[in-house]
């Protein structure tokens, strides 16, 4: 043993001694991870996460989260004099006369809107592979929690400026507290310390967003990342994979080196993007008076689907009784996202419901394989997309010369149509990919070689598939329609008829499926 | 349909010019008037069912629609734009002498213009443009979009004379500043806020367009996860 | 439930295809000095990053094509931030590609499950417990633990109350009173009628009294916007009518959809159109909506002149301002 091996060597002893560190250490450093490039997409998610714990330490050294007036007296000359809040003034004194200070608050800004776009892809990666079947189903769960909580988190970090294009974001997010039934007024005043927008929003949300929501971040994240090593994570289907093994690189020194360093080029390339792109330039935008607004003032970009629902809400109100309830602000801002995010987060017992499957899956789909799930999930697609570009219809209306009008039509009539249209398309190409695969299982290759035959026929020369490209394309469970009996061999009638009816209908929908060629298909077509 | 403006109480300079100037200038400016304008604006600038009367419009007014190539108007779909102007600055100065010759109205704002440097605040001009103009304008002067496919221009390319002129004639949809309601002084320190505008650096990199979030966010999913993206895919495949 | 579809042998893992840094000493070589490299630059940006944040000026700008006029000093802290942890990291993912063992390794996954035996253990030793703990039995026990804990609860909730004031009429109050003068914004200067054009809109707000203060509370129920058209273009009733003055009408700048300021006024079409979600307002019809998600029209505030010939208001707001909350009637 060399002399930095003693020393490891004694290291280690005087921790094992006292936390029995080596059996478990152990076990862990040669567990086996799959090595997909879209089981990444997590890790961009979590290294931004760390990234913006980083910066905004940083940050909270001199963001003053206060409301007090003061009159800018620094560095950047066209606000010279000119009075805001403590927090807008402390931002600018971040941006202009803190060596880094806008360095660190563009990777802030950019890590959040990489978090966010990484979990959405992430989001989709696990959806459209059915990894949150049994036993990953409370693990989506967190997944759909942290979705929601960033998305509250961004918005209010983006406001802690107290700059005008958030201080109106602000407005409207009180006016959708201030509209709820019976309690609305007085949450909205709970929330504001009074009427709108008040002294005490700033430092109440500073506190929420640098204390309460990482916390509950750090503690939902821990338990994501535990259920991913206990559980193992998923794999893709192919030769060498069962539902009982992990095919991949040990922890120790593979995947360490790996994710490790993509770690580092995460933080590279967010520090690249915010050394060469403008983010959040509030100078620009002026301080937040509830008096002034800008032309195309839009929330960033994960609020954008929220905004464009806003906009295309037809103008409903109800007055009954000497009281209003505002149907233009809660069915968009509350009643269609809760239906939404709760569907979301329900999905992997509703698909289990639908297929009556309740074993294990540590195999992932091919997405054409599960055609009515990468249906529905392009359906949820198409409707954010729509609302989305709802979201930016004027900035859309002055680049591509339309009117903010017809592009609001166009929206409100899109999102109810276009939707289902995916529906009905992304089905069909799932299930004519399976064909193809069917196809290419039973006849081989095209090489687009052709052969001239002695009586004359042409044909192409098919190269039939590897036995490892064949048993890939065939390994796929497909599911069959529940057989729910309306009576059981004791003559009971099963509870519960209408649900079952339903159930069984979705479930033959679901099971639309081209059967996967069996070893005998494949011998038949060998004879000819 | 009286013009887009009518300003009684405005007092500025007039151009200096001798008597005998003028007179050519108003002739030459009718013959162009009645070559390029009078299809539309009428043979005695009367206005037609297609454009508007001009009669009292004012000088500032002419000048401003003729010297940015808004007028003449080509495409009447939905509202004039800026292009390439038709006419030479001295055309443009003798159409501008014909149609005030018709009837008083703002004057081309031409002194005090030229001060801005010295008496505009660009802090006060700041704010003075965040209540004023920006809801249409956009909050760096970019534009935005009003109804109907109608849009507020960018700022980026407009001389302190023509930001000076717009506001006091109010072109097309934008509203009418009067002094009383904007003071010169005041107008002063937009114009200074608004050349400041047009070379603010960029600050923190490429400025996205300065139009806020939507560009933002359409760079990170598309240079900032392609990256990533494309990283990801070289650090799992196998290396030769 | 699943198909009994025959399955396809499983051929098992491919046959291990070796790299170059496998077999020849040379390449393995070669990749450890790209590797060194990768991380020599590294070390380079953490020194460009040291020397931009200590010799470059902070106002210092430099041009650079499809970036702009930016400033030198976060660009190059930033490009050598970029380069100091891109480069760890491109070397770390190099090292692993090229020289760590890439064999595929095969790990058994275990059944969650519990055995049995250990599921009626844990049945057992629960039941047990807790009958030792004569929480089964003793119901006072568990009834006065129940209530115990659930006044508890209660008591976050109450000592939130100071959050915020009771609303009461506050969401229906503005400092406009009768006699309040209308006064430019920025500037608090009163206004005559003489001094708006037909086609101008001013941004405005109620004069202060002596000693008083304006806050953003205040601006955020108070702003208003006044606009003349031609006297003969309304079409309003004739209440509304008489609280209009030559031409000159007021209606509150508070968006009655979510509460942005709706600043934008059309002067050949009169309409306002709030730039949040695009409803549209009709001057000449008291801001009737005539687009958009805005359910109700502006609140007009009715206008007149005092003795010395200022525009001032006729009365408070006879509606509250902004947006619809439960307790508004109208």
């Amino acid at each position: 043993m060399n002399s930095a091996e003693k020393k490891l060597g004694s290291v280690a002893n005087y921790v094992d001694e006292r936390t029995g560190a080596a059996k478990w250490l152990k076990k862990n450093l040669t567990k086996v991870f799959p090595d997909h490039w879209s089981f990444m997409l997590g890790e961009i998610a979590l290294y931004s996460f760390i990234i913006l714990l980083l910066t905004g330490v940083f940050l909270t050294f001199w963001f003053d989260p206060s409301q007090r007036e003061v009159f800018y007296h620094g560095n950047y000359a066209p606000l010279s004099e000119i009075k805001m809040s403590a927090a807008y003034a402390s931002t600018l004194n971040i941006s202009f006369d803190i060596r880094g200070g806008l360095l660190m608050r563009q990777i802030h800004h950019w890590a959040a809107l990489l978090f966010m776009a990484a979990i959405v892809v992430h989001l989709m990666r696990v959806f459209f592979t059915g990894a949150f079947r049994k036993p990953r189903e409370f693990n989506w769960i967190i997944g759909v929690g942290l979705l929601t909580l960033g998305i509250v988190e961004g918005f209010l970090g983006y406001s802690l400026p107290d700059d005008l294009l958030s201080g109106t974001g602000i407005r409207i997010a009180e006016a959708i507290i201030q509209a709820m039934p019976i309690v609305g007024s007085y949450l909205a005043f709970f929330a504001f310390g009074g009427p709108f927008p008040g002294e005490v929003f700033i430092p109440r949300i500073f506190t929420v967003h640098v204390l309460l929501l990482p916390g509950i971040f750090l503690a939902l994240i821990t338990a994501h990342l535990m259920l991913v090593w206990y559980q193992k994570h998923t794999q893709y289907p192919g030769p060498g994979r069962t539902e009982k093994n992990v095919v991949g690189y040990p922890f120790m020194p593979v995947y360490m080196a790996k994710a490790g360093g993509f770690f580092f080029i995460v933080f590279g390339i967010t520090a690249f993007i915010s050394a060469v792109a403008s983010i959040n330039p509030i100078w620009l935008y002026g301080p937040y008076t509830p008096g002034q607004i800008s032309a195309g003032s839009q929330p960033d970009w994960y609020m954008g689907w929220l905004d464009g629902l806003v906009r295309m809400s037809p103008n409903w109100e109800s007055h009954l009784f000497g009281h209003t309830i505002s149907w233009n602000i809660l069915i968009p801002g509350l009643i269609i996202p809760g239906i939404l995010f709760t569907s979301m987060a329900l999905y992997p017992f509703i698909e289990s419901w639908v297929t009556g499957d309740k074993r294990e899956h540590h195999l992932l789909d091919r997405p054409r394989n599960a055609p009515n799930r990468t249906a529905l999930g392009v359906t949820a697609l198409t409707f954010t997309i729509v609302t989305l570009l709802n979201g930016g219809n004027d900035l859309i209306a002055t680049h591509f010369s339309l009117s903010i009008n017809q592009i609001t039509w166009m929206t409100r009539i899109g999102v109810l149509v276009l939707p289902p249209l995916a529906f009905i398309i992304t089905k069909r190409l799932c299930l004519s990919l399976q064909r193809a695969d069917r196809e290419l299982v039973l006849h081989g290759k095209e090489t687009g070689r052709l052969l001239l035959l002695p009586h004359g026929e042409f044909v192409e020369v098919h190269q039939p598939l590897t036995d490892a490209e064949a048993f890939a394309l065939t390994q796929h469970e497909q599911l069959q329609p529940l057989e729910l009996e309306k009576v059981d061999s004791h003559g009971v009638r099963r509870p519960g008829g209408i649900a079952n009816k339903l159930r069984a209908r979705i479930s033959r929908a679901t099971t639309e499926q081209i059967t996967r060629p069996s070893p005998e298909d494949i011998k038949e077509i060998e004879h000819h | 349909m009286i013009g887009t403006t009518f300003s009684v109480a405005h007092a500025s300079t007039q151009r200096a010019t001798n008597s005998l100037d003028r007179t050519t200038a108003i002739d030459e400016g009718r013959q162009l008037f009645l070559r390029g304008c009078s299809s539309c604006h009428g043979l005695n600038a009367e206005g037609t069912s297609v454009a508007t009367s001009l009669i009292g419009v004012g000088a500032a007014s002419m000048d401003f629609q003729v010297a940015t190539g808004r007028m003449p108007m080509a495409d009447m779909s939905t509202q004039a734009t800026r292009k390439k102007p038709a006419y030479t600055p001295e055309e443009v100065a003798a159409l501008v002498a014909y149609v005030s010759s018709l009837s008083p109205g703002p004057a081309i704002p031409d002194q005090q213009v030229m001060f801005y440097e010295r008496d505009g605040n660009t802090a006060q001009g700041g704010e003075l443009f965040r209540n004023n103009c920006a809801m249409c304008h956009n909050f760096a002067g970019q534009g935005g979009a009003l109804t109907q496919g109608k849009f507020a221009p960018t700022l980026m390319a407009s001389t302190p004379v023509e930001i000076y002129e717009a506001m006091i004639t109010g072109p097309q949809s934008m509203p009418v500043f009067g002094d009383k309601i904007v003071t010169p002084e005041e107008k002063l320190s937009i114009i200074k806020w608004i050349k400041a505008a047009q070379n603010e650096p960029s600050l923190g990199g490429a400025s996205l367009g300065r139009v806020g979030p939507v560009t933002e966010g359409l760079l990170i999913w598309t240079l900032g996860l392609g990256l990533l993206i494309g990283l990801a895919v070289w650090l799992a495949t196998k290396a030769r | 439930m699943s198909d009994q579809i025959e399955r396809l042998q499983d051929p098992g893992l491919p046959e291990h295809v070796h790299r170059k840094a496998d077999t020849d000493p040379a390449a393995a070589d070669k990749a450890e000095r790209q590797i060194a490299i990768l991380f020599g630059l590294s070390a380079l940006g953490t020194i460009l990053f040291i020397y931009a944040y200590i010799k470059v000026p902070g106002d210092a700008f430099v041009f650079i094509p499809a970036l702009g006029t930016t400033n030198t000093q976060q660009l190059l802290l930033g490009i050598g931030l970029t380069v100091s942890t891109l480069f760890i990291g491109l070397g770390a993912v190099h090292w692993a590609k090229t020289l760590m063992p890439d064999n595929e390794v095969i790990q058994d996954r275990h059944e969650f499950r519990s055995e049995d035996a250990d599921r009626a253990d844990f049945v057992k030793t629960v039941k047990e417990q807790a009958a030792a703990a004569n929480l089964g039995r003793r119901s006072m026990i568990k009834r006065s633990l129940g209530l115990s804990l659930g006044l508890l609860g209660l008591v976050p909730l109450v000592a939130l109350r100071d959050l915020g004031p009771l609303p009461k009429k506050s969401l229906e109050e503005t400092s406009w009173m009768k006699g309040t003068r209308l006064v430019t914004d920025p500037g608090d200067r009163p206004i005559r009628p003489s001094d708006l054009e037909v086609g101008a809109v001013a941004q405005v707000l109620p004069a202060l009294l002596p000693g008083e203060e304006r806050t953003l509370s205040n601006i955020a129920k108070d702003a208003v916007l006044l606009i003349r058209v031609r006297p003969e273009e309304f079409q309003l009733s004739p209440e509304r009518l008489s609280w209009t003055y030559q031409g000159i009408i007021a209606f509150s700048k508070i968006c009655t959809h979510m509460g942005c300021a709706v600043a934008l006024y059309e002067q050949q079409t009169k309409h306002l159109l709030c730039p949040c979600h695009q409803s549209t307002f009709d001057v000449p019809r008291a801001a009737k909506v005539i687009f958009g998600p805005a359910a109700r029209p502006l609140p007009q505030l009715a206008i007149t002149v005092d003795a010395e010939g200022y525009l001032v208001a006729q009365k408070p707001f006879t509606e509250a301002v902004g947006p619809s909350f439960w307790e508004r009637s109208s």
